[in-house]
């Protein structure tokens, strides 16, 4: 088992990736099994967007059948006989509907006809409109159109296998996930949310503790905080006007015995003392029963602001208690049982907190946190937007028939056929903002454009967590790496700046879970031994040693046997008997089991361990290899399991077989799987610095490379390539995984790290002219113009005419073909004209026909190419389509192909960023022995304070690599499972090429010919070129633009603006003085102006032409006045503050 | 493990030894008796052209050699493609790409035969080689463009200048883009070598059904330093001659452990009598990796140096010249800007 064995594991160069598998297993196996071909077996099966998919295939599958069923019957509260009633509901395939016709439509016609990927929600009712009609049924009536995720179970592209992807114009490697709308695309963003109907344990700001469930169910969501203030526990809720005590509350539910209350809570005497002083103020109230408390509680109930229909009979202290207080334990009855022993539950809670700090929950910690996925968000929003559609409806047909007479006869469907949904699920999707009214749900951002700068970037989307939190707050505690998001969330790739920390993305193998049904579990763990809370007294409840059983957050009941119940509950799930994703943790600390089967929980695969033995054998492997195992069947036959962050707390977990001890439960199936997809492209991140490897994270995402194997057909605003994009040398599993090196945005540049001409500072880099020459770092930057043919109102519409091949414009019209439009290849200048359009001189007022309209009742409105002496492209295509009102649209791509210049920025895998320095021949640079020139040159100075030792090795293996004609690896944390080459073997294959072990080249300068006096560290890196680029940002200007309003320089590179001497910049010239220097840039060289001002009354006047004087409006003279010079701003502030009644008075003196 | 390269650097200051009193002038019959050139290895490619020379030079000063090494990969001229006119690209490689690769492609042509292109000249058959690529993809399947499908037209360019196109064509000769007054044919250094892409099997595009490429190259003379497809090496380097010596003796044990060492198998061992002693068989082989020096206390038995005078000069052609050709002309240049030092002081 030496170094040999692991190198023949990666020596064949994989082709594809269900080809490395083969290959990969066709070497030798080693002892201990090696589990890495599980992974890819995992993305093959789930695919790289599968949280979002898995959510989505169950909101259609399942979800939408049940918020219809709950909400299926609309009933006119007039006429008992007029109702509606769903019966089925499905989604059907996407389609939209053009001139009345249904055509089936594919996702890539969207984003180029601006459409929306949307398929028709259909529903069969059956219903009646009024006595006299018999009930009718109605099947296949559309109520509206949900937009459809791109390769979900309802998407065209469901199945299909890479050719048939490549016939209908999508990218085979696209993860899909998000959704078309109205063109672009759009994902909803993952969200953080503290967990539901839990309670959490914590401190308020003044310290407190108090125990909290926000509590949400199908009707409501609301907050309940139990706070310890003063010794005293109060209740806070939102329809109480302040605090209420917590005993009045238990009196008000029917525990009018004090004994009972403080049998439920325990009867730990330290407990009774803390519970006392709250039962003493109960008395101090004249508090005893049930009536008194609710009485009591009806005066701290919050006025209504209007009369509500509540039921007089019991009070509204009675509903609100049952319906909003801890609203997820459900009442039947009016027994209030269960909720007593809930709000039991959380005082115990509290007072353990109280007692003993350490049971606080942790709010940041990843097992209390919940994610929502966009199925979750778009299920909530339709059940909104159903419910409303059905209220309306019912209102309508209310006012319908109150109306005395009734024209025609009224039919409910045409009630449920209008496009509230379809525009509300569109118009939601599109902006972001989440309105659902029930829950005062208002969020901003939900959604965001699927990032399509780079193949990388459209992942990154795809895994993207936004926080809960606002950025602004100033806590470090949310912003922490958390321990519990080992292996679940990544820990490298986060933002900078204000969501640094917040912002998360998902792990390599993280699964996020639906919602899975309760009734089976509850029946199983009643059969199991759990005693059902309703036979239990109080006192029974906390027994020492017996558990409580919660589902959900939901008390089941308790149990004798905790560890034994939990492994048979486990033992059912690995047999399939149960959901995978059911977890089951006990909680030794608060002597509860706690089992989940909520949505939203982060769960991940991990290889089960029989007393540290793994259950994994080499067999199942080689199954797995010759494809008679899946990793379902891992899964089926108990191999492998999903664990939660909650229930990891219950596993000891072994990173590797040879770690594991007797008390192992659970082995890692690989290290690397702890990053998530953009830290997985780093090649031995686990040797950097952590904050470069955060860095590279974020600069994966700007890389430009290949976007996605349909990107020439995409007609997107801004399309950045990469002319030749190579794969990686020194690759990862990873990269391997999510296809980065077919879709790779870098080149494989040979380094030399030394310094050379002083252009080199602050992490610039010199370049190779001849690199450059033979297209190194070469790029292609395609930029979209829209040109719209509009139809006006009197009838009339813009016109594409001809264009004059003669005459004093022929010139700019060079490139138009004889349509008016630019023709494709055609290389376009600024100024260019790229469409002949005339608009007509009349647009308004009666309809026009116009055929009638001469030539001369048209004006041009020629469109020309915008930008700088320079920038210089090419008509790449034209595409003409309709847009959403009917207008035509032609778009037109504009390609420019850039090679580097000095300043562009390039970057390394290690959040080594530099820009260009300067560029250099080939004959000027140093070259080694061989005869290798390198294509740049970093500054060595990069190194010790940057510590990207990742960068170092990379560079020694892919040099190994290049001379040796293998692709190796750098895996995170591979070194031991053989992912990646150890220093040690790549040093041994460098010698065997006649290379130094340590990568320095004997180097002689190309300047003098002489060797240089050092060697010098030289290889290949893999560079990425970022799409900052020098041409989009230099800018300067004389004379120019100014803003209307101040008469100063406009502001910014698009509108030709001037640069600003800041504030700062300000201050540096008055203490160097200069002050003619300010003068003329502050006033001369922006918006001087000479005003008239009247010596008297201080006030502006004006210059009479007539009297060649100027003249004071207020005095009605011009016998003091003065001329003098201000900026334009400052007169304009003097007026602003006269229009606001403040009169500003110059006093001039004589200077 | 730290190894200084000292001195590498020779004296650059012109009167820097005579301001030392000591006389460094080369001699012309010293040089001529030391300067001395030994080719060691020619390679050939598939058509029995040389492409690749290696010879030592021997006797000469870093910066003399380095000069030819300047002169070879940016200043002795070839033509390549300059100007490409598409007609008709539907391909989905861009036309800039498209060009960029046309320029980057080996001709075979001696560029002595043609003159240098200045911006007022005409493009005319003394100046300009024009290639034409016309490649379409009939339905079905995917065709590759290779760069043997350039086509010299001796003529000179066949597309009319936009100007004649609408002009009815009556009199004589319609104008086109150049103005060749002979058919190339007739030079006869052309009509027996007929001018192409020197490698027949370069990818420029790939075209899918019913997509087309029609265009027309124009190659003009150019030097490297301008763009790196004039150059007319993929690269030439030099190394100074290695030399491998022992300190001491090694032998025996130590003899057969520094043989393994070595991964260019640079020493050897030698029996004297019963005893093994190391020596330096091979020390042009050494690569400098330093292997053997590599370890405690080795650095003080063996020394890896380079000898100063001596250098391992190589030459890889992209074929517009043989290897040889292309030094000498480098020679000439470097000649031609002694000479012309030699007049402007004067
Ligand atoms: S430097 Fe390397 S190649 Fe040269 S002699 Fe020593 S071990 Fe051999």
């Amino acid at each position: 088992m030496g170094v040999d064995e692991k190198f023949n594991s990666i020596h064949e160069k994989p082709e594809n990736r269900i080809e490395i598998d083969k290959q990969f297993l066709s070497a030798p196996v080693k002892k201990a099994v090696d589990k890495f071909q599980l992974v890819p077996e995992y993305l093959k099966a789930r695919g790289l967007a599968r949280q979002h998919l898995d959510s989505f295939n169950y909101f259609v599958g399942t979800e939408i059948k049940k918020i219809v069923e709950a909400n299926n019957t609309i009933k006119s509260s007039q006429n008992e006989n007029i109702w509606l009633k769903y019966t089925n509901v499905r989604i059907d395939e996407p389609s939209t509907v053009i001139n009345a016709v249904t055509v089936p439509i594919t996702p890539h016609n969207c984003r180029l006809s601006d459409l929306t990927y949307s398929a028709p929600i259909k529903v069969d009712v059956v219903y009646c409109n009024g006595t006299g009609y018999i009930n009718q049924a109605k099947s296949n009536v559309t109520i509206g159109r949900m937009p459809i995720m791109l390769r979900s179970s309802h998407c065209v592209l469901y199945g299909k296998d890479e050719e048939e992807l490549a016939k209908l114009g999508e990218c085979p490697l696209d993860p899909g996930g998000y959704f078309i709308i109205k063109g672009t695309e759009k994902v909803i963003l993952i969200q953080e949310q503290l967990s539901k109907n839990r309670i959490i344990i914590d401190t308020d700001k003044k310290g407190c503790v108090q125990a909290s469930v926000t509590s949400s169910t199908e009707v409501t969501k609301t907050k309940t905080v139990i706070r310890m203030e003063k010794e005293k526990i109060y209740l806070y809720l939102n329809q109480f006007k302040g605090k209420v005590p917590i005993m009045v509350v238990m009196k008000a539910m029917g525990m009018e015995s004090d004994q009972e209350v403080v049998q439920m809570v325990g009867r730990d005497p330290r407990y009774g003392a803390l519970i006392l002083p709250s039962i003493e103020e109960c008395a101090s109230k004249g508090v005893y029963t049930q009536r008194e408390a609710l009485e009591f509680l009806e005066k701290e109930l919050t006025r209504l602001p209007y009369s509500s229909v509540h039921n007089q009979r019991e009070g509204r202290t009675m509903s609100i208690l049952r319906d909003i207080f801890i609203a997820n334990v459900r009442v039947t009855q009016n027994n209030f049982r269960a909720k007593c022993i809930y709000v039991a539950v959380m005082l115990r809670r509290m007072m353990e907190a109280i007692l003993n700090k350490d049971t606080m929950d942790d709010k940041d910690y990843v097992g209390n946190k919940r994610l929502e996925v966009s199925g979750q968000l778009l299920s909530l929003l339709f059940e909104d937007l159903f419910k409303t559609m059905n209220d309306e409806a019912r209102k309508i047909i209310d006012i319908t028939l109150s109306k005395q007479s009734r024209a025609s006869r009224l039919d409910i469907i045409q009630f449920i056929t209008r496009d509230s949904i379809s525009m509300g699920l569109e118009r939601t999707i599109s902006t972001g903002n989440f309105d659902v009214k029930r829950f005062r749900m208002h969020r901003k951002g939900m959604t965001q454009l699927v990032g399509r700068l780079s193949y990388i970037q459209a992942l990154g989307s795809m895994t993207k967590i936004s926080p809960q939190f606002e950025k602004s707050r100033k806590v470090s505690g949310p912003r922490a790496l958390q321990p519990s998001q080992w292996g679940m969330l990544c820990p490298c790739d986060t933002p900078e700046g204000e969501s640094c920390g917040l912002v998360k993305n998902l792990a390599l193998l993280t699964h996020v879970t639906t919602d899975q049904d309760e009734g089976p579990i509850i029946s199983l763990c009643y059969c199991l031994g759990v005693e059902d809370l309703e036979l239990l007294s109080g006192e029974e409840l906390h027994m020492p040693n017996s558990f409580l059983v919660m589902l959900n957050g939901l008390i089941l009941g308790k149990h004798l046997k905790p560890q034994r119940f939990a492994n048979a509950m486990r033992k059912l799930r690995r047999a399939g008997k149960i959901n995978n994703f059911v977890s089951i943790f006990v909680n030794e600390k608060q002597h509860c089991v706690y089992i989940a089967s909520d949505g939203g929980r982060v769960c991940r695969p991990l290889v089960i361990a029989d007393k540290g033995i793994s259950r994994i054998k080499e067999n199942h492997m080689r199954e797995l290899k010759d494809g008679v195992r899946t990793f379902d069947s891992f899964l089926a036959d108990g191999l492998i399991e999903y664990l939660d962050v909650n229930e990891e707390n219950n596993a000891l977990i072994a990173l590797y077989e040879k770690d594991a001890t007797h008390e192992t439960t659970h082995i890692e199936i690989e290290p690397f799987t702890i990053l998530g997809y953009c830290a997985g492209l780093i090649p031995y991140p686990h040797h950097n610095q952590s904050p470069r490897n955060t860095y590279q994270c974020a600069m994966g995402k700007q890389a430009m490379g290949h976007i996605a194997h349909n990107q020439l057909c995409r007609m997107d605003t801004l399309i950045y390539l990469l002319v030749y994009p190579q794969r990686p040398l020194l690759t990862t599993r990873t990269i391997e995984l999510i296809s980065y090196d077919k879709l790779g945005a870098g080149q494989n540049a040979t380094v030399a790290v030394m310094s050379y001409s002083g252009y080199d500072i602050e992490d610039a880099i010199v370049m190779n002219k001849s690199s450059l020459d033979r297209g190194f770092g070469r790029c292609i930057v395609m930029k979209k113009t829209t040109a719209v043919c509009q139809k006006y109102e009197n009838g009339a519409s813009d016109r594409i005419v001809r264009p004059q091949r003669e005459g004093w414009d022929a010139n700019k019209m060079q490139i138009l073909d004889d349509d008016g439009l630019a023709a494709p290849g055609e290389i376009i200048r600024p100024l260019d004209i790229y469409i002949n359009k005339e608009s007509p001189k009349v647009t308004k007022g009666t309809a026009t026909n116009s055929s009638e309209l001469k030539d001369s009742d048209y004006k041009n409105t020629r469109q020309s190419y915008k930008g700088s002496e320079g920038e210089t492209g090419a008509v790449d295509r034209v595409a003409l389509c309709s847009d959403r009102s009917g207008n035509m649209s032609i778009q037109f791509m504009i390609r420019q192909t850039r090679r580097p210049e000095v300043g562009d920025k390039f970057s390394s895998r290690h959040g080594q960023k530099g820009v260009c320095g300067t560029i250099v021949q080939q004959e000027d640079f140093p070259f080694s022995e061989r005869g290798i020139c390198p294509d740049l040159i970093m500054n060595p100075h990069g190194f010790p304070s940057r510590m990207t030792v990742g960068k170092m090795i990379e560079l020694l293996g892919g040099k190994a690599g290049v001379s040796c004609g293998r692709f190796h690896y750098g895996s995170a944390f591979g070194e031991e499972s053989g992912h990646a080459d150890t220093v040690g073997s790549i040093s041994e294959t460098l010698v065997e090429h006649g290379f130094s072990y340590c990568g320095k080249d004997f180097i002689y300068s190309g300047i003098t010919g002489m060797p240089l006096e050092a060697y010098v560290f030289m290889g290949p890196i893999y560079y990425q070129k970022l799409k900052h680029m020098v041409m989009d940002k230099m800018h300067a200007r004389g004379n120019g633009p100014k803003v209307m309003m101040t008469r100063q320089p406009t502001e910014g590179r698009s509108r030709n603006g001037g640069l600003r001497v800041g504030e700062m910049e300000r201050d540096c010239l008055i203490a160097y003085g200069a002050s003619m220097l300010i003068y003329e840039r502050l006033m001369k060289s922006s918006d001087p102006f000479e005003v008239q001002v009247c010596r008297k009354c201080g006030l502006l006047g004006y210059y009479s032409f007539k009297l060649k004087s100027g003249i004071c409006s207020t005095c009605k003279s011009g016998a003091n006045m003065s001329t003098m010079k201000l900026p334009y701003a400052c007169k304009l502030l003097i007026q602003e503050l006269q229009s606001m009644n403040i009169v500003p008075r110059l006093k001039l003196t004589e200077a | 493990m730290f190894v200084l390269i000292l001195k590498t650097e020779s004296v650059q200051y012109s009167g820097a030894y005579a301001s030392m009193k000591v006389d460094n002038s080369l001699r012309l019959d010293q040089f001529r008796s030391n300067f001395r050139v030994q080719v060691t290895k020619i390679e050939k490619d598939e058509k029995k052209e040389e492409d690749l020379i290696e010879f030592d030079m021997v006797g000469i000063d870093a910066s003399i050699a380095n000069a030819f090494r300047r002169i070879l990969i940016s200043e002795v001229p070839t033509m390549a493609i300059e100007k490409v006119l598409i007609a008709n690209n539907t391909s989905v490689i861009q036309d800039e790409v498209l060009a960029h690769r046309l320029g980057l492609i080996p001709l075979n042509v001696d560029p002595r035969l043609f003159e240098f292109m200045s911006e007022s000249d005409l493009p005319n058959e003394k100046n300009t080689i024009v290639f034409k690529l016309h490649a379409r993809c009939g339905k079905g399947g995917r065709i590759t463009v290779k760069s043997d499908q350039l086509k010299w037209l001796p003529q000179g360019s066949e597309f009319l200048l936009s100007t004649e196109k609408n002009a009815p064509s009556s009199t004589s000769k319609q104008r086109t883009y150049t103005s060749f007054s002979c058919n190339q044919d007739s030079i006869p250094e052309l009509r027996d070598k007929p001018i192409g892409p020197k490698y027949p099997g370069i990818n420029l595009a790939r075209l899918g059904p019913g997509q087309e490429i029609e265009l027309e190259a124009h190659a003009v003379k150019g030097m490297g330093k301008t763009h790196a497809k004039w150059s007319p090496v993929a690269t030439a380097w030099y190394k100074m001659l290695p030399e491998v010596v022992l300190l001491e003796n090694i032998e025996g044990e130590q003899a057969e452990k520094l043989k393994i060492k070595c991964p260019q198998k640079v020493f050897d061992i030698e029996d004297i009598g019963n005893k093994k002693r190391a020596i330096v068989a091979r020390p042009r082989e050494c690569t400098l990796c330093r292997e053997c020096i590599r370890g405690y206390g080795w650095d003080k038995k063996v020394a890896i140096r380079r000898v100063k005078d001596h250098f391992l000069f190589t030459i890889e052609s992209t074929g517009a010249l043989p290897p040889e050709v292309l030094f000498t002309e480098a020679v000439k240049i470097l000649e031609d800007k002694c000479e012309r030092v030699i007049t402007e002081l004067s």
